[in-house]
């Protein structure tokens, strides 16, 4: 990096070296205690030598990060209409409520009596999602989206096996998130891809063709990834149902249909619920999420450990495959699951009340099939013969001759002040652009987005402006990246220059 | 409804030019048989002061570790963390922003989880790490799959000094897969013989530092052992503190470095969420899981990051790809990075030793105690002691005296009757001296 520079550093934009390349390592931003005079007991296990850690003090480290939050994009800096990932506003009253010294200090292996109000709160949460799906069991544990796809399918596995019937196969529809295959994968099966038909849907004639004894589930994603309600979803669960197979949901988008469609009455056995989507928990760049899985009354013993149960000295943990556990398939986790998120989603639930989620689901579909009317003047709906869920689809027809891609037009949406849509995904459709508006935003920020993308549409569309389009961003701390060459030689760490 | 901005007029308006006579049109796919009949049952929304006075209810009925003596470990420690910390992971850049997929305008992120990998690495002594999984539990079930690819093989054995739930939790993946799971004895005084177990159908062994009984061990022989079999040595850490202070793992020969970072910068949070770890050598990062973040140029020739060596992951490998994961502990990462951060080579340093001291002192008066026995020889901050009686109700007693004495190993090994009597004891730099006096007066009217 230039030491004298004019100007590499941009006002607010300011480069930032790695921590490795700062401090020394005698510098400290935490005083401690002096450690007490002993003879250790290490063993002779001591380590030889430094490793090499920087050392900052406290206003180093504040401004070092205080700088890298600049360079990011959050759903607080602007529109985060990323398809399939539900950006909403995070309410910072889920964050003071996790932060209660009662729930954050608490470790999980105090004994019972000590931690009511911490069982209390999962067994609430698990009681309000069974309601809201009317599904009659939940297993809190799973860590995750992807992991409760496999706790489901780990369910189902247990299921069949109790039973003498070993089933190998387990169908995922082509639009399917990836997580659904490779989870299959993970819990020993073979994937079987099932077509969509020309709206989006499961092609429900070619999975009864492939319905059969060795089937062991339908992985389905209701609302699916074109943002559509499978509307023959009654047709399917009984076809999977009738095959001696189980119905898994991947429940991502369940944030479309809270309050206004009861997941039991589809005909489901299983299905997860992302709580840093649908209840409001924070992305964090990636994560903690949480993902709680009900289940139907045939699946229900196979649950995993540890679940809450009401016992003679109030609430505790069943936390081996021991009496009420017998038939559960085991852990799948360590300790309880996300106790952290589930608190934020209760703060969640009790903020806005049954009436308030029924309202955000109706927002939800509202906002989204804004988009998708309004943006329709310039840009190619996927599925234009009717309304969409929580997100709208368009695929890349309206750029066909224009030399710019979905990509690029992406890019250029960055320099505009919003963040791009999902790209290329699902991948039934050519060069994806899949935006989830969600509840929380207003109607005016929806019209300066679709203003501003139907004036990028045209542009394209006028010609001659494909450079234009390829050399964007512009305006960002770093412009396009190399991710040929990052994969091609990899760096992944910092080491010290010799 | 204060997170809901659409006002009636708009939402009238936007029914308009959608060209719909109310929200109901737009949920015209779903089957009558299934819509929502009547209202959910669920209370009215609350306003903020009465959400929190309900959830500060819940939260008092908790004894909290922060108020009491408290000596609990078994895989989740009580440290201090940094003031500054919580205040700038609440930054909404960090806190409200998604997977780094459009990395022009993700630099925050992809930086922090390149030092994160880079501190991984360092502090267990290996090439490179990831940038996280769910929790150490699972990374222990993710090391063994991948011991397998890369061995092509099925065996995977766990050490008895090995945390029970990650020992669980791998077991429950391996029923799944085509993987064979040897579990031996849980080993609280650190005897078991993993070498003779070693053969040739052996994709790993794993095993635990410091381990769950709380001993030190060398495993560089292990290590040898492995080698000589084509088999891999996965070494889980549940306390990455010990590491500014012992032997790390890859100076013994570790292949796969798993863990949990939740000590560092996460707090306990009942347990969850944790901050899975692993760090490997780098000519198996290809059968790695999880994200990488690797450096790279950008258009303009600046050095920036990329999420990279993605075709081994789900969204773009599916049924083939290394793992299932997608949404990790990317918060949780960037806490244990500025902790890290915060404490620097000689802070890292000072809080290990300050750890051990503390251990070495409560060790030493227990061991005075009448009936108790210490019994790992060499610890870090936490350790095994044998209790003249039953260790749970030993525990609930302390706890009807508010000390949070320890814990019982019979809580996780309910069928072992020889391990009644034993129970797991921590020591961290949070600890005082008047929380081991009343710890040792407790024991003291306790076990009389």
């Amino acid at each position: 990096m230039s030491m004298n520079s004019f100007t590499g550093n941009r006002a607010l934009v300011i480069e930032e070296p790695l921590i490795f390349e700062q401090g020394e390592p005698q510098r400290s931003g935490v005083d401690l205690p002096q450690a007490p005079e002993i003879a250790d007991r290490l063993g002779g296990l001591e380590r030889q030598g430094a490793i090499g850690l920087p050392g900052l003090a406290e206003p180093e480290c504040v401004r070092h990060y205080t700088r890298l939050s600049q360079k990011n994009f959050g759903i607080d800096t602007g529109f985060y209409p990323l398809g399939s990932c539900t950006m909403k506003h995070n309410p910072r009253l889920n964050e003071k409520a996790a932060r209660l010294p009662g729930f954050s200090g608490v470790h999980p292996l105090q004994p019972a009596s000590t931690v009511q109000g911490a069982l209390e709160a999962i067994s609430l949460l698990g009681r309000w999602l069974m309601d809201l799906t009317g599904m009659p069991a939940i297993a809190m544990s799973p860590a995750a989206g992807a992991h409760g796809e496999l706790c489901g399918l780990m369910a189902i596995r247990a299921a069949h096996e109790d039973r003498g019937d070993a089933r190998q196969i387990v169908l995922v529809p082509e639009s399917a998130h990836g997580t659904n295959p490779a989870t299959a994968t993970l819990c020993g099966y073979q994937v079987v891809s099932i077509p969509a038909n020309e709206k989006g849907r499961v092609d429900l004639a070619a999975l009864k063709a492939k319905l059969d004894n060795k089937v062991a589930a339908l992985m389905l994603t209701n609302p699916n990834t074109c943002g559509l309600f499978e509307s023959e979803i009654l047709e399917i669960a009984s076809a999977v149902k009738a095959a001696g197979a189980y119905f898994y949901c991947d429940g991502a988008n369940f944030n479309a249909i809270v309050g206004r469609v009861k997941v039991a009455d589809l005909g489901i056995d299983a299905m997860h619920i992302n709580l840093h989507k649908t209840f409001s928990t924070p992305h964090g760049g990636g994560g903690p999420g949480a993902g709680p899985v009900v289940l139907s009354e045939r699946l229900k013993a196979y649950a995993p450990v540890p679940f809450v149960r009401t016992g003679e000295n109030g609430l505790e943990l069943v936390e081996h495959c021991l009496g009420d556990g017998e038939k559960s398939f085991g852990r799948m986790k360590g300790f309880h699951g996300q106790f952290g998120v589930m608190i934020r989603s209760l703060a969640y639930i009790l903020s806005m009340g049954g009436n308030g989620l029924w309202q955000a689901s109706s927002d939800a579909v509202l906002n989204a099939n804004y988009l998708l009317a309004r943006l329709s003047v310039e840009l190619t709906p996927s599925f234009p013969d009717g309304p969409c869920m929580h997100e709208a689809l368009f695929d890349d027809r309206f750029l066909k001759d224009t030399g710019v891609t979905t990509l690029d037009f992406a890019k250029a949406m960055i320099d505009e002040g919003f963040h791009p849509m999902t790209m290329y995904f699902p991948l039934v459709v050519h060069g994806a652009l899949l935006m989830e508006p969600t509840e929380t935003e207003s109607k005016q920020t929806l019209d300066l987005y679709v203003d501003t993308l139907l004036s990028l549409a045209r542009k394209a569309k006028a010609g001659g402006a494909a450079d234009d389009f390829k050399a964007a961003p512009r305006m960002t701390p770093r412009r396009r990246l190399d991710e040929t060459r990052a994969a091609r030689s990899p760096v992944l760490r910092w080491k010290a220059s010799e | 409804m204060r997170f809901l901005p659409l006002t009636d007029a708009d939402r009238a308006d936007m029914l308009k030019a959608i060209g719909a006579a109310s929200v109901e049109d737009l949920f015209c796919d779903v089957p009558a048989s299934a819509r929502q009949k009547g209202p959910l049952p669920l209370p009215e929304g609350l306003s903020e002061m009465e959400v929190e006075r309900r959830l500060s209810t819940m939260a008092s009925r908790n004894l909290t570790p922060g108020d009491v003596p408290c000596f609990l470990g078994a895989g989740a420690y009580r440290h201090h963390i940094p003031a500054a910390i919580d205040q700038l992971l609440l930054r909404g850049e960090f806190l409200t922003a998604y997977t780094p997929y459009q990395p022009e305008v993700s630099q925050g992120t992809l930086q922090y989880l390149f030092e994160f990998q880079t501190q991984v690495a360092m502090i267990t002594g290996m090439e490179v790490a990831n940038a996280s999984l769910y929790d150490g539990a699972t990374a222990s079930a993710e090391a063994a799959l991948m011991a397998a690819r890369v061995t092509k093989r099925d065996k995977i054995l766990l050490s008895g000094g090995l945390h029970p739930h990650y020992r669980e939790v791998t077991a429950t993946q391996a029923r799944f897969t085509h993987l064979k799971v040897e579990a031996l004895a849980p080993d609280p005084f650190g005897i078991e013989d993993l070498m003779g177990r070693i053969d040739a159908q052996t994709a790993c062994v794993i095993v635990q530092l410091p381990g769950f009984f709380g001993h030190l061990k060398d495993y560089s022989a292990l290590a040898k052992t492995c080698e000589a079999q084509g088999a891999l040595l996965v070494v889980a850490v549940t306390e990455p503190v010990a590491l500014g202070l012992i032997k790390p793992p890859g100076a013994m020969g570790a292949d796969i470095v798993i863990g949990d970072g939740a000590s560092l910068g996460v707090g306990l949070n009942f347990g969850g969420p944790g901050l899975g770890l692993m760090a490997v050598r780098e000519k198996y990062v290809r059968q790695m899981p999880g994200r990488l973040i690797g450096e790279t140029v950008d258009a303009d020739g600046k050095r920036g990051w990329v999420l990279t060596l993605s075709t081994r992951e789900q969204h773009i490998r599916r049924e083939k790809a290394t793992s299932n994961i997608c949404t990790n502990s990317g918060l949780c990462a960037l806490a244990f990075s500025m902790h890290m951060t915060f404490l620097g080579e000689a802070g890292f340093t000072n809080l290990a030793k300050l750890n051990h001291a503390r251990a070495v002192q409560l060790a030493e008066r227990l061991g005075a105690l009448k009936g108790v026995k210490v019994l790992a020889g060499s610890f870090f901050n936490e350790f095994a002691v044998q209790l003249p009686k039953p260790a749970t109700p030993v525990v609930e007693a302390m706890a009807a005296r508010r000390i949070l004495a320890g814990v019982p190993v019979s809580r996780f090994y309910p069928s072992w009757p020889e391990l009644e009597n034993v129970m797991l004891i921590a020591a961290t730099e949070t600890v005082t001296d008047e929380d081991m006096d009343a710890l040792i007066e407790g024991l003291q009217g306790v076990l009389s």
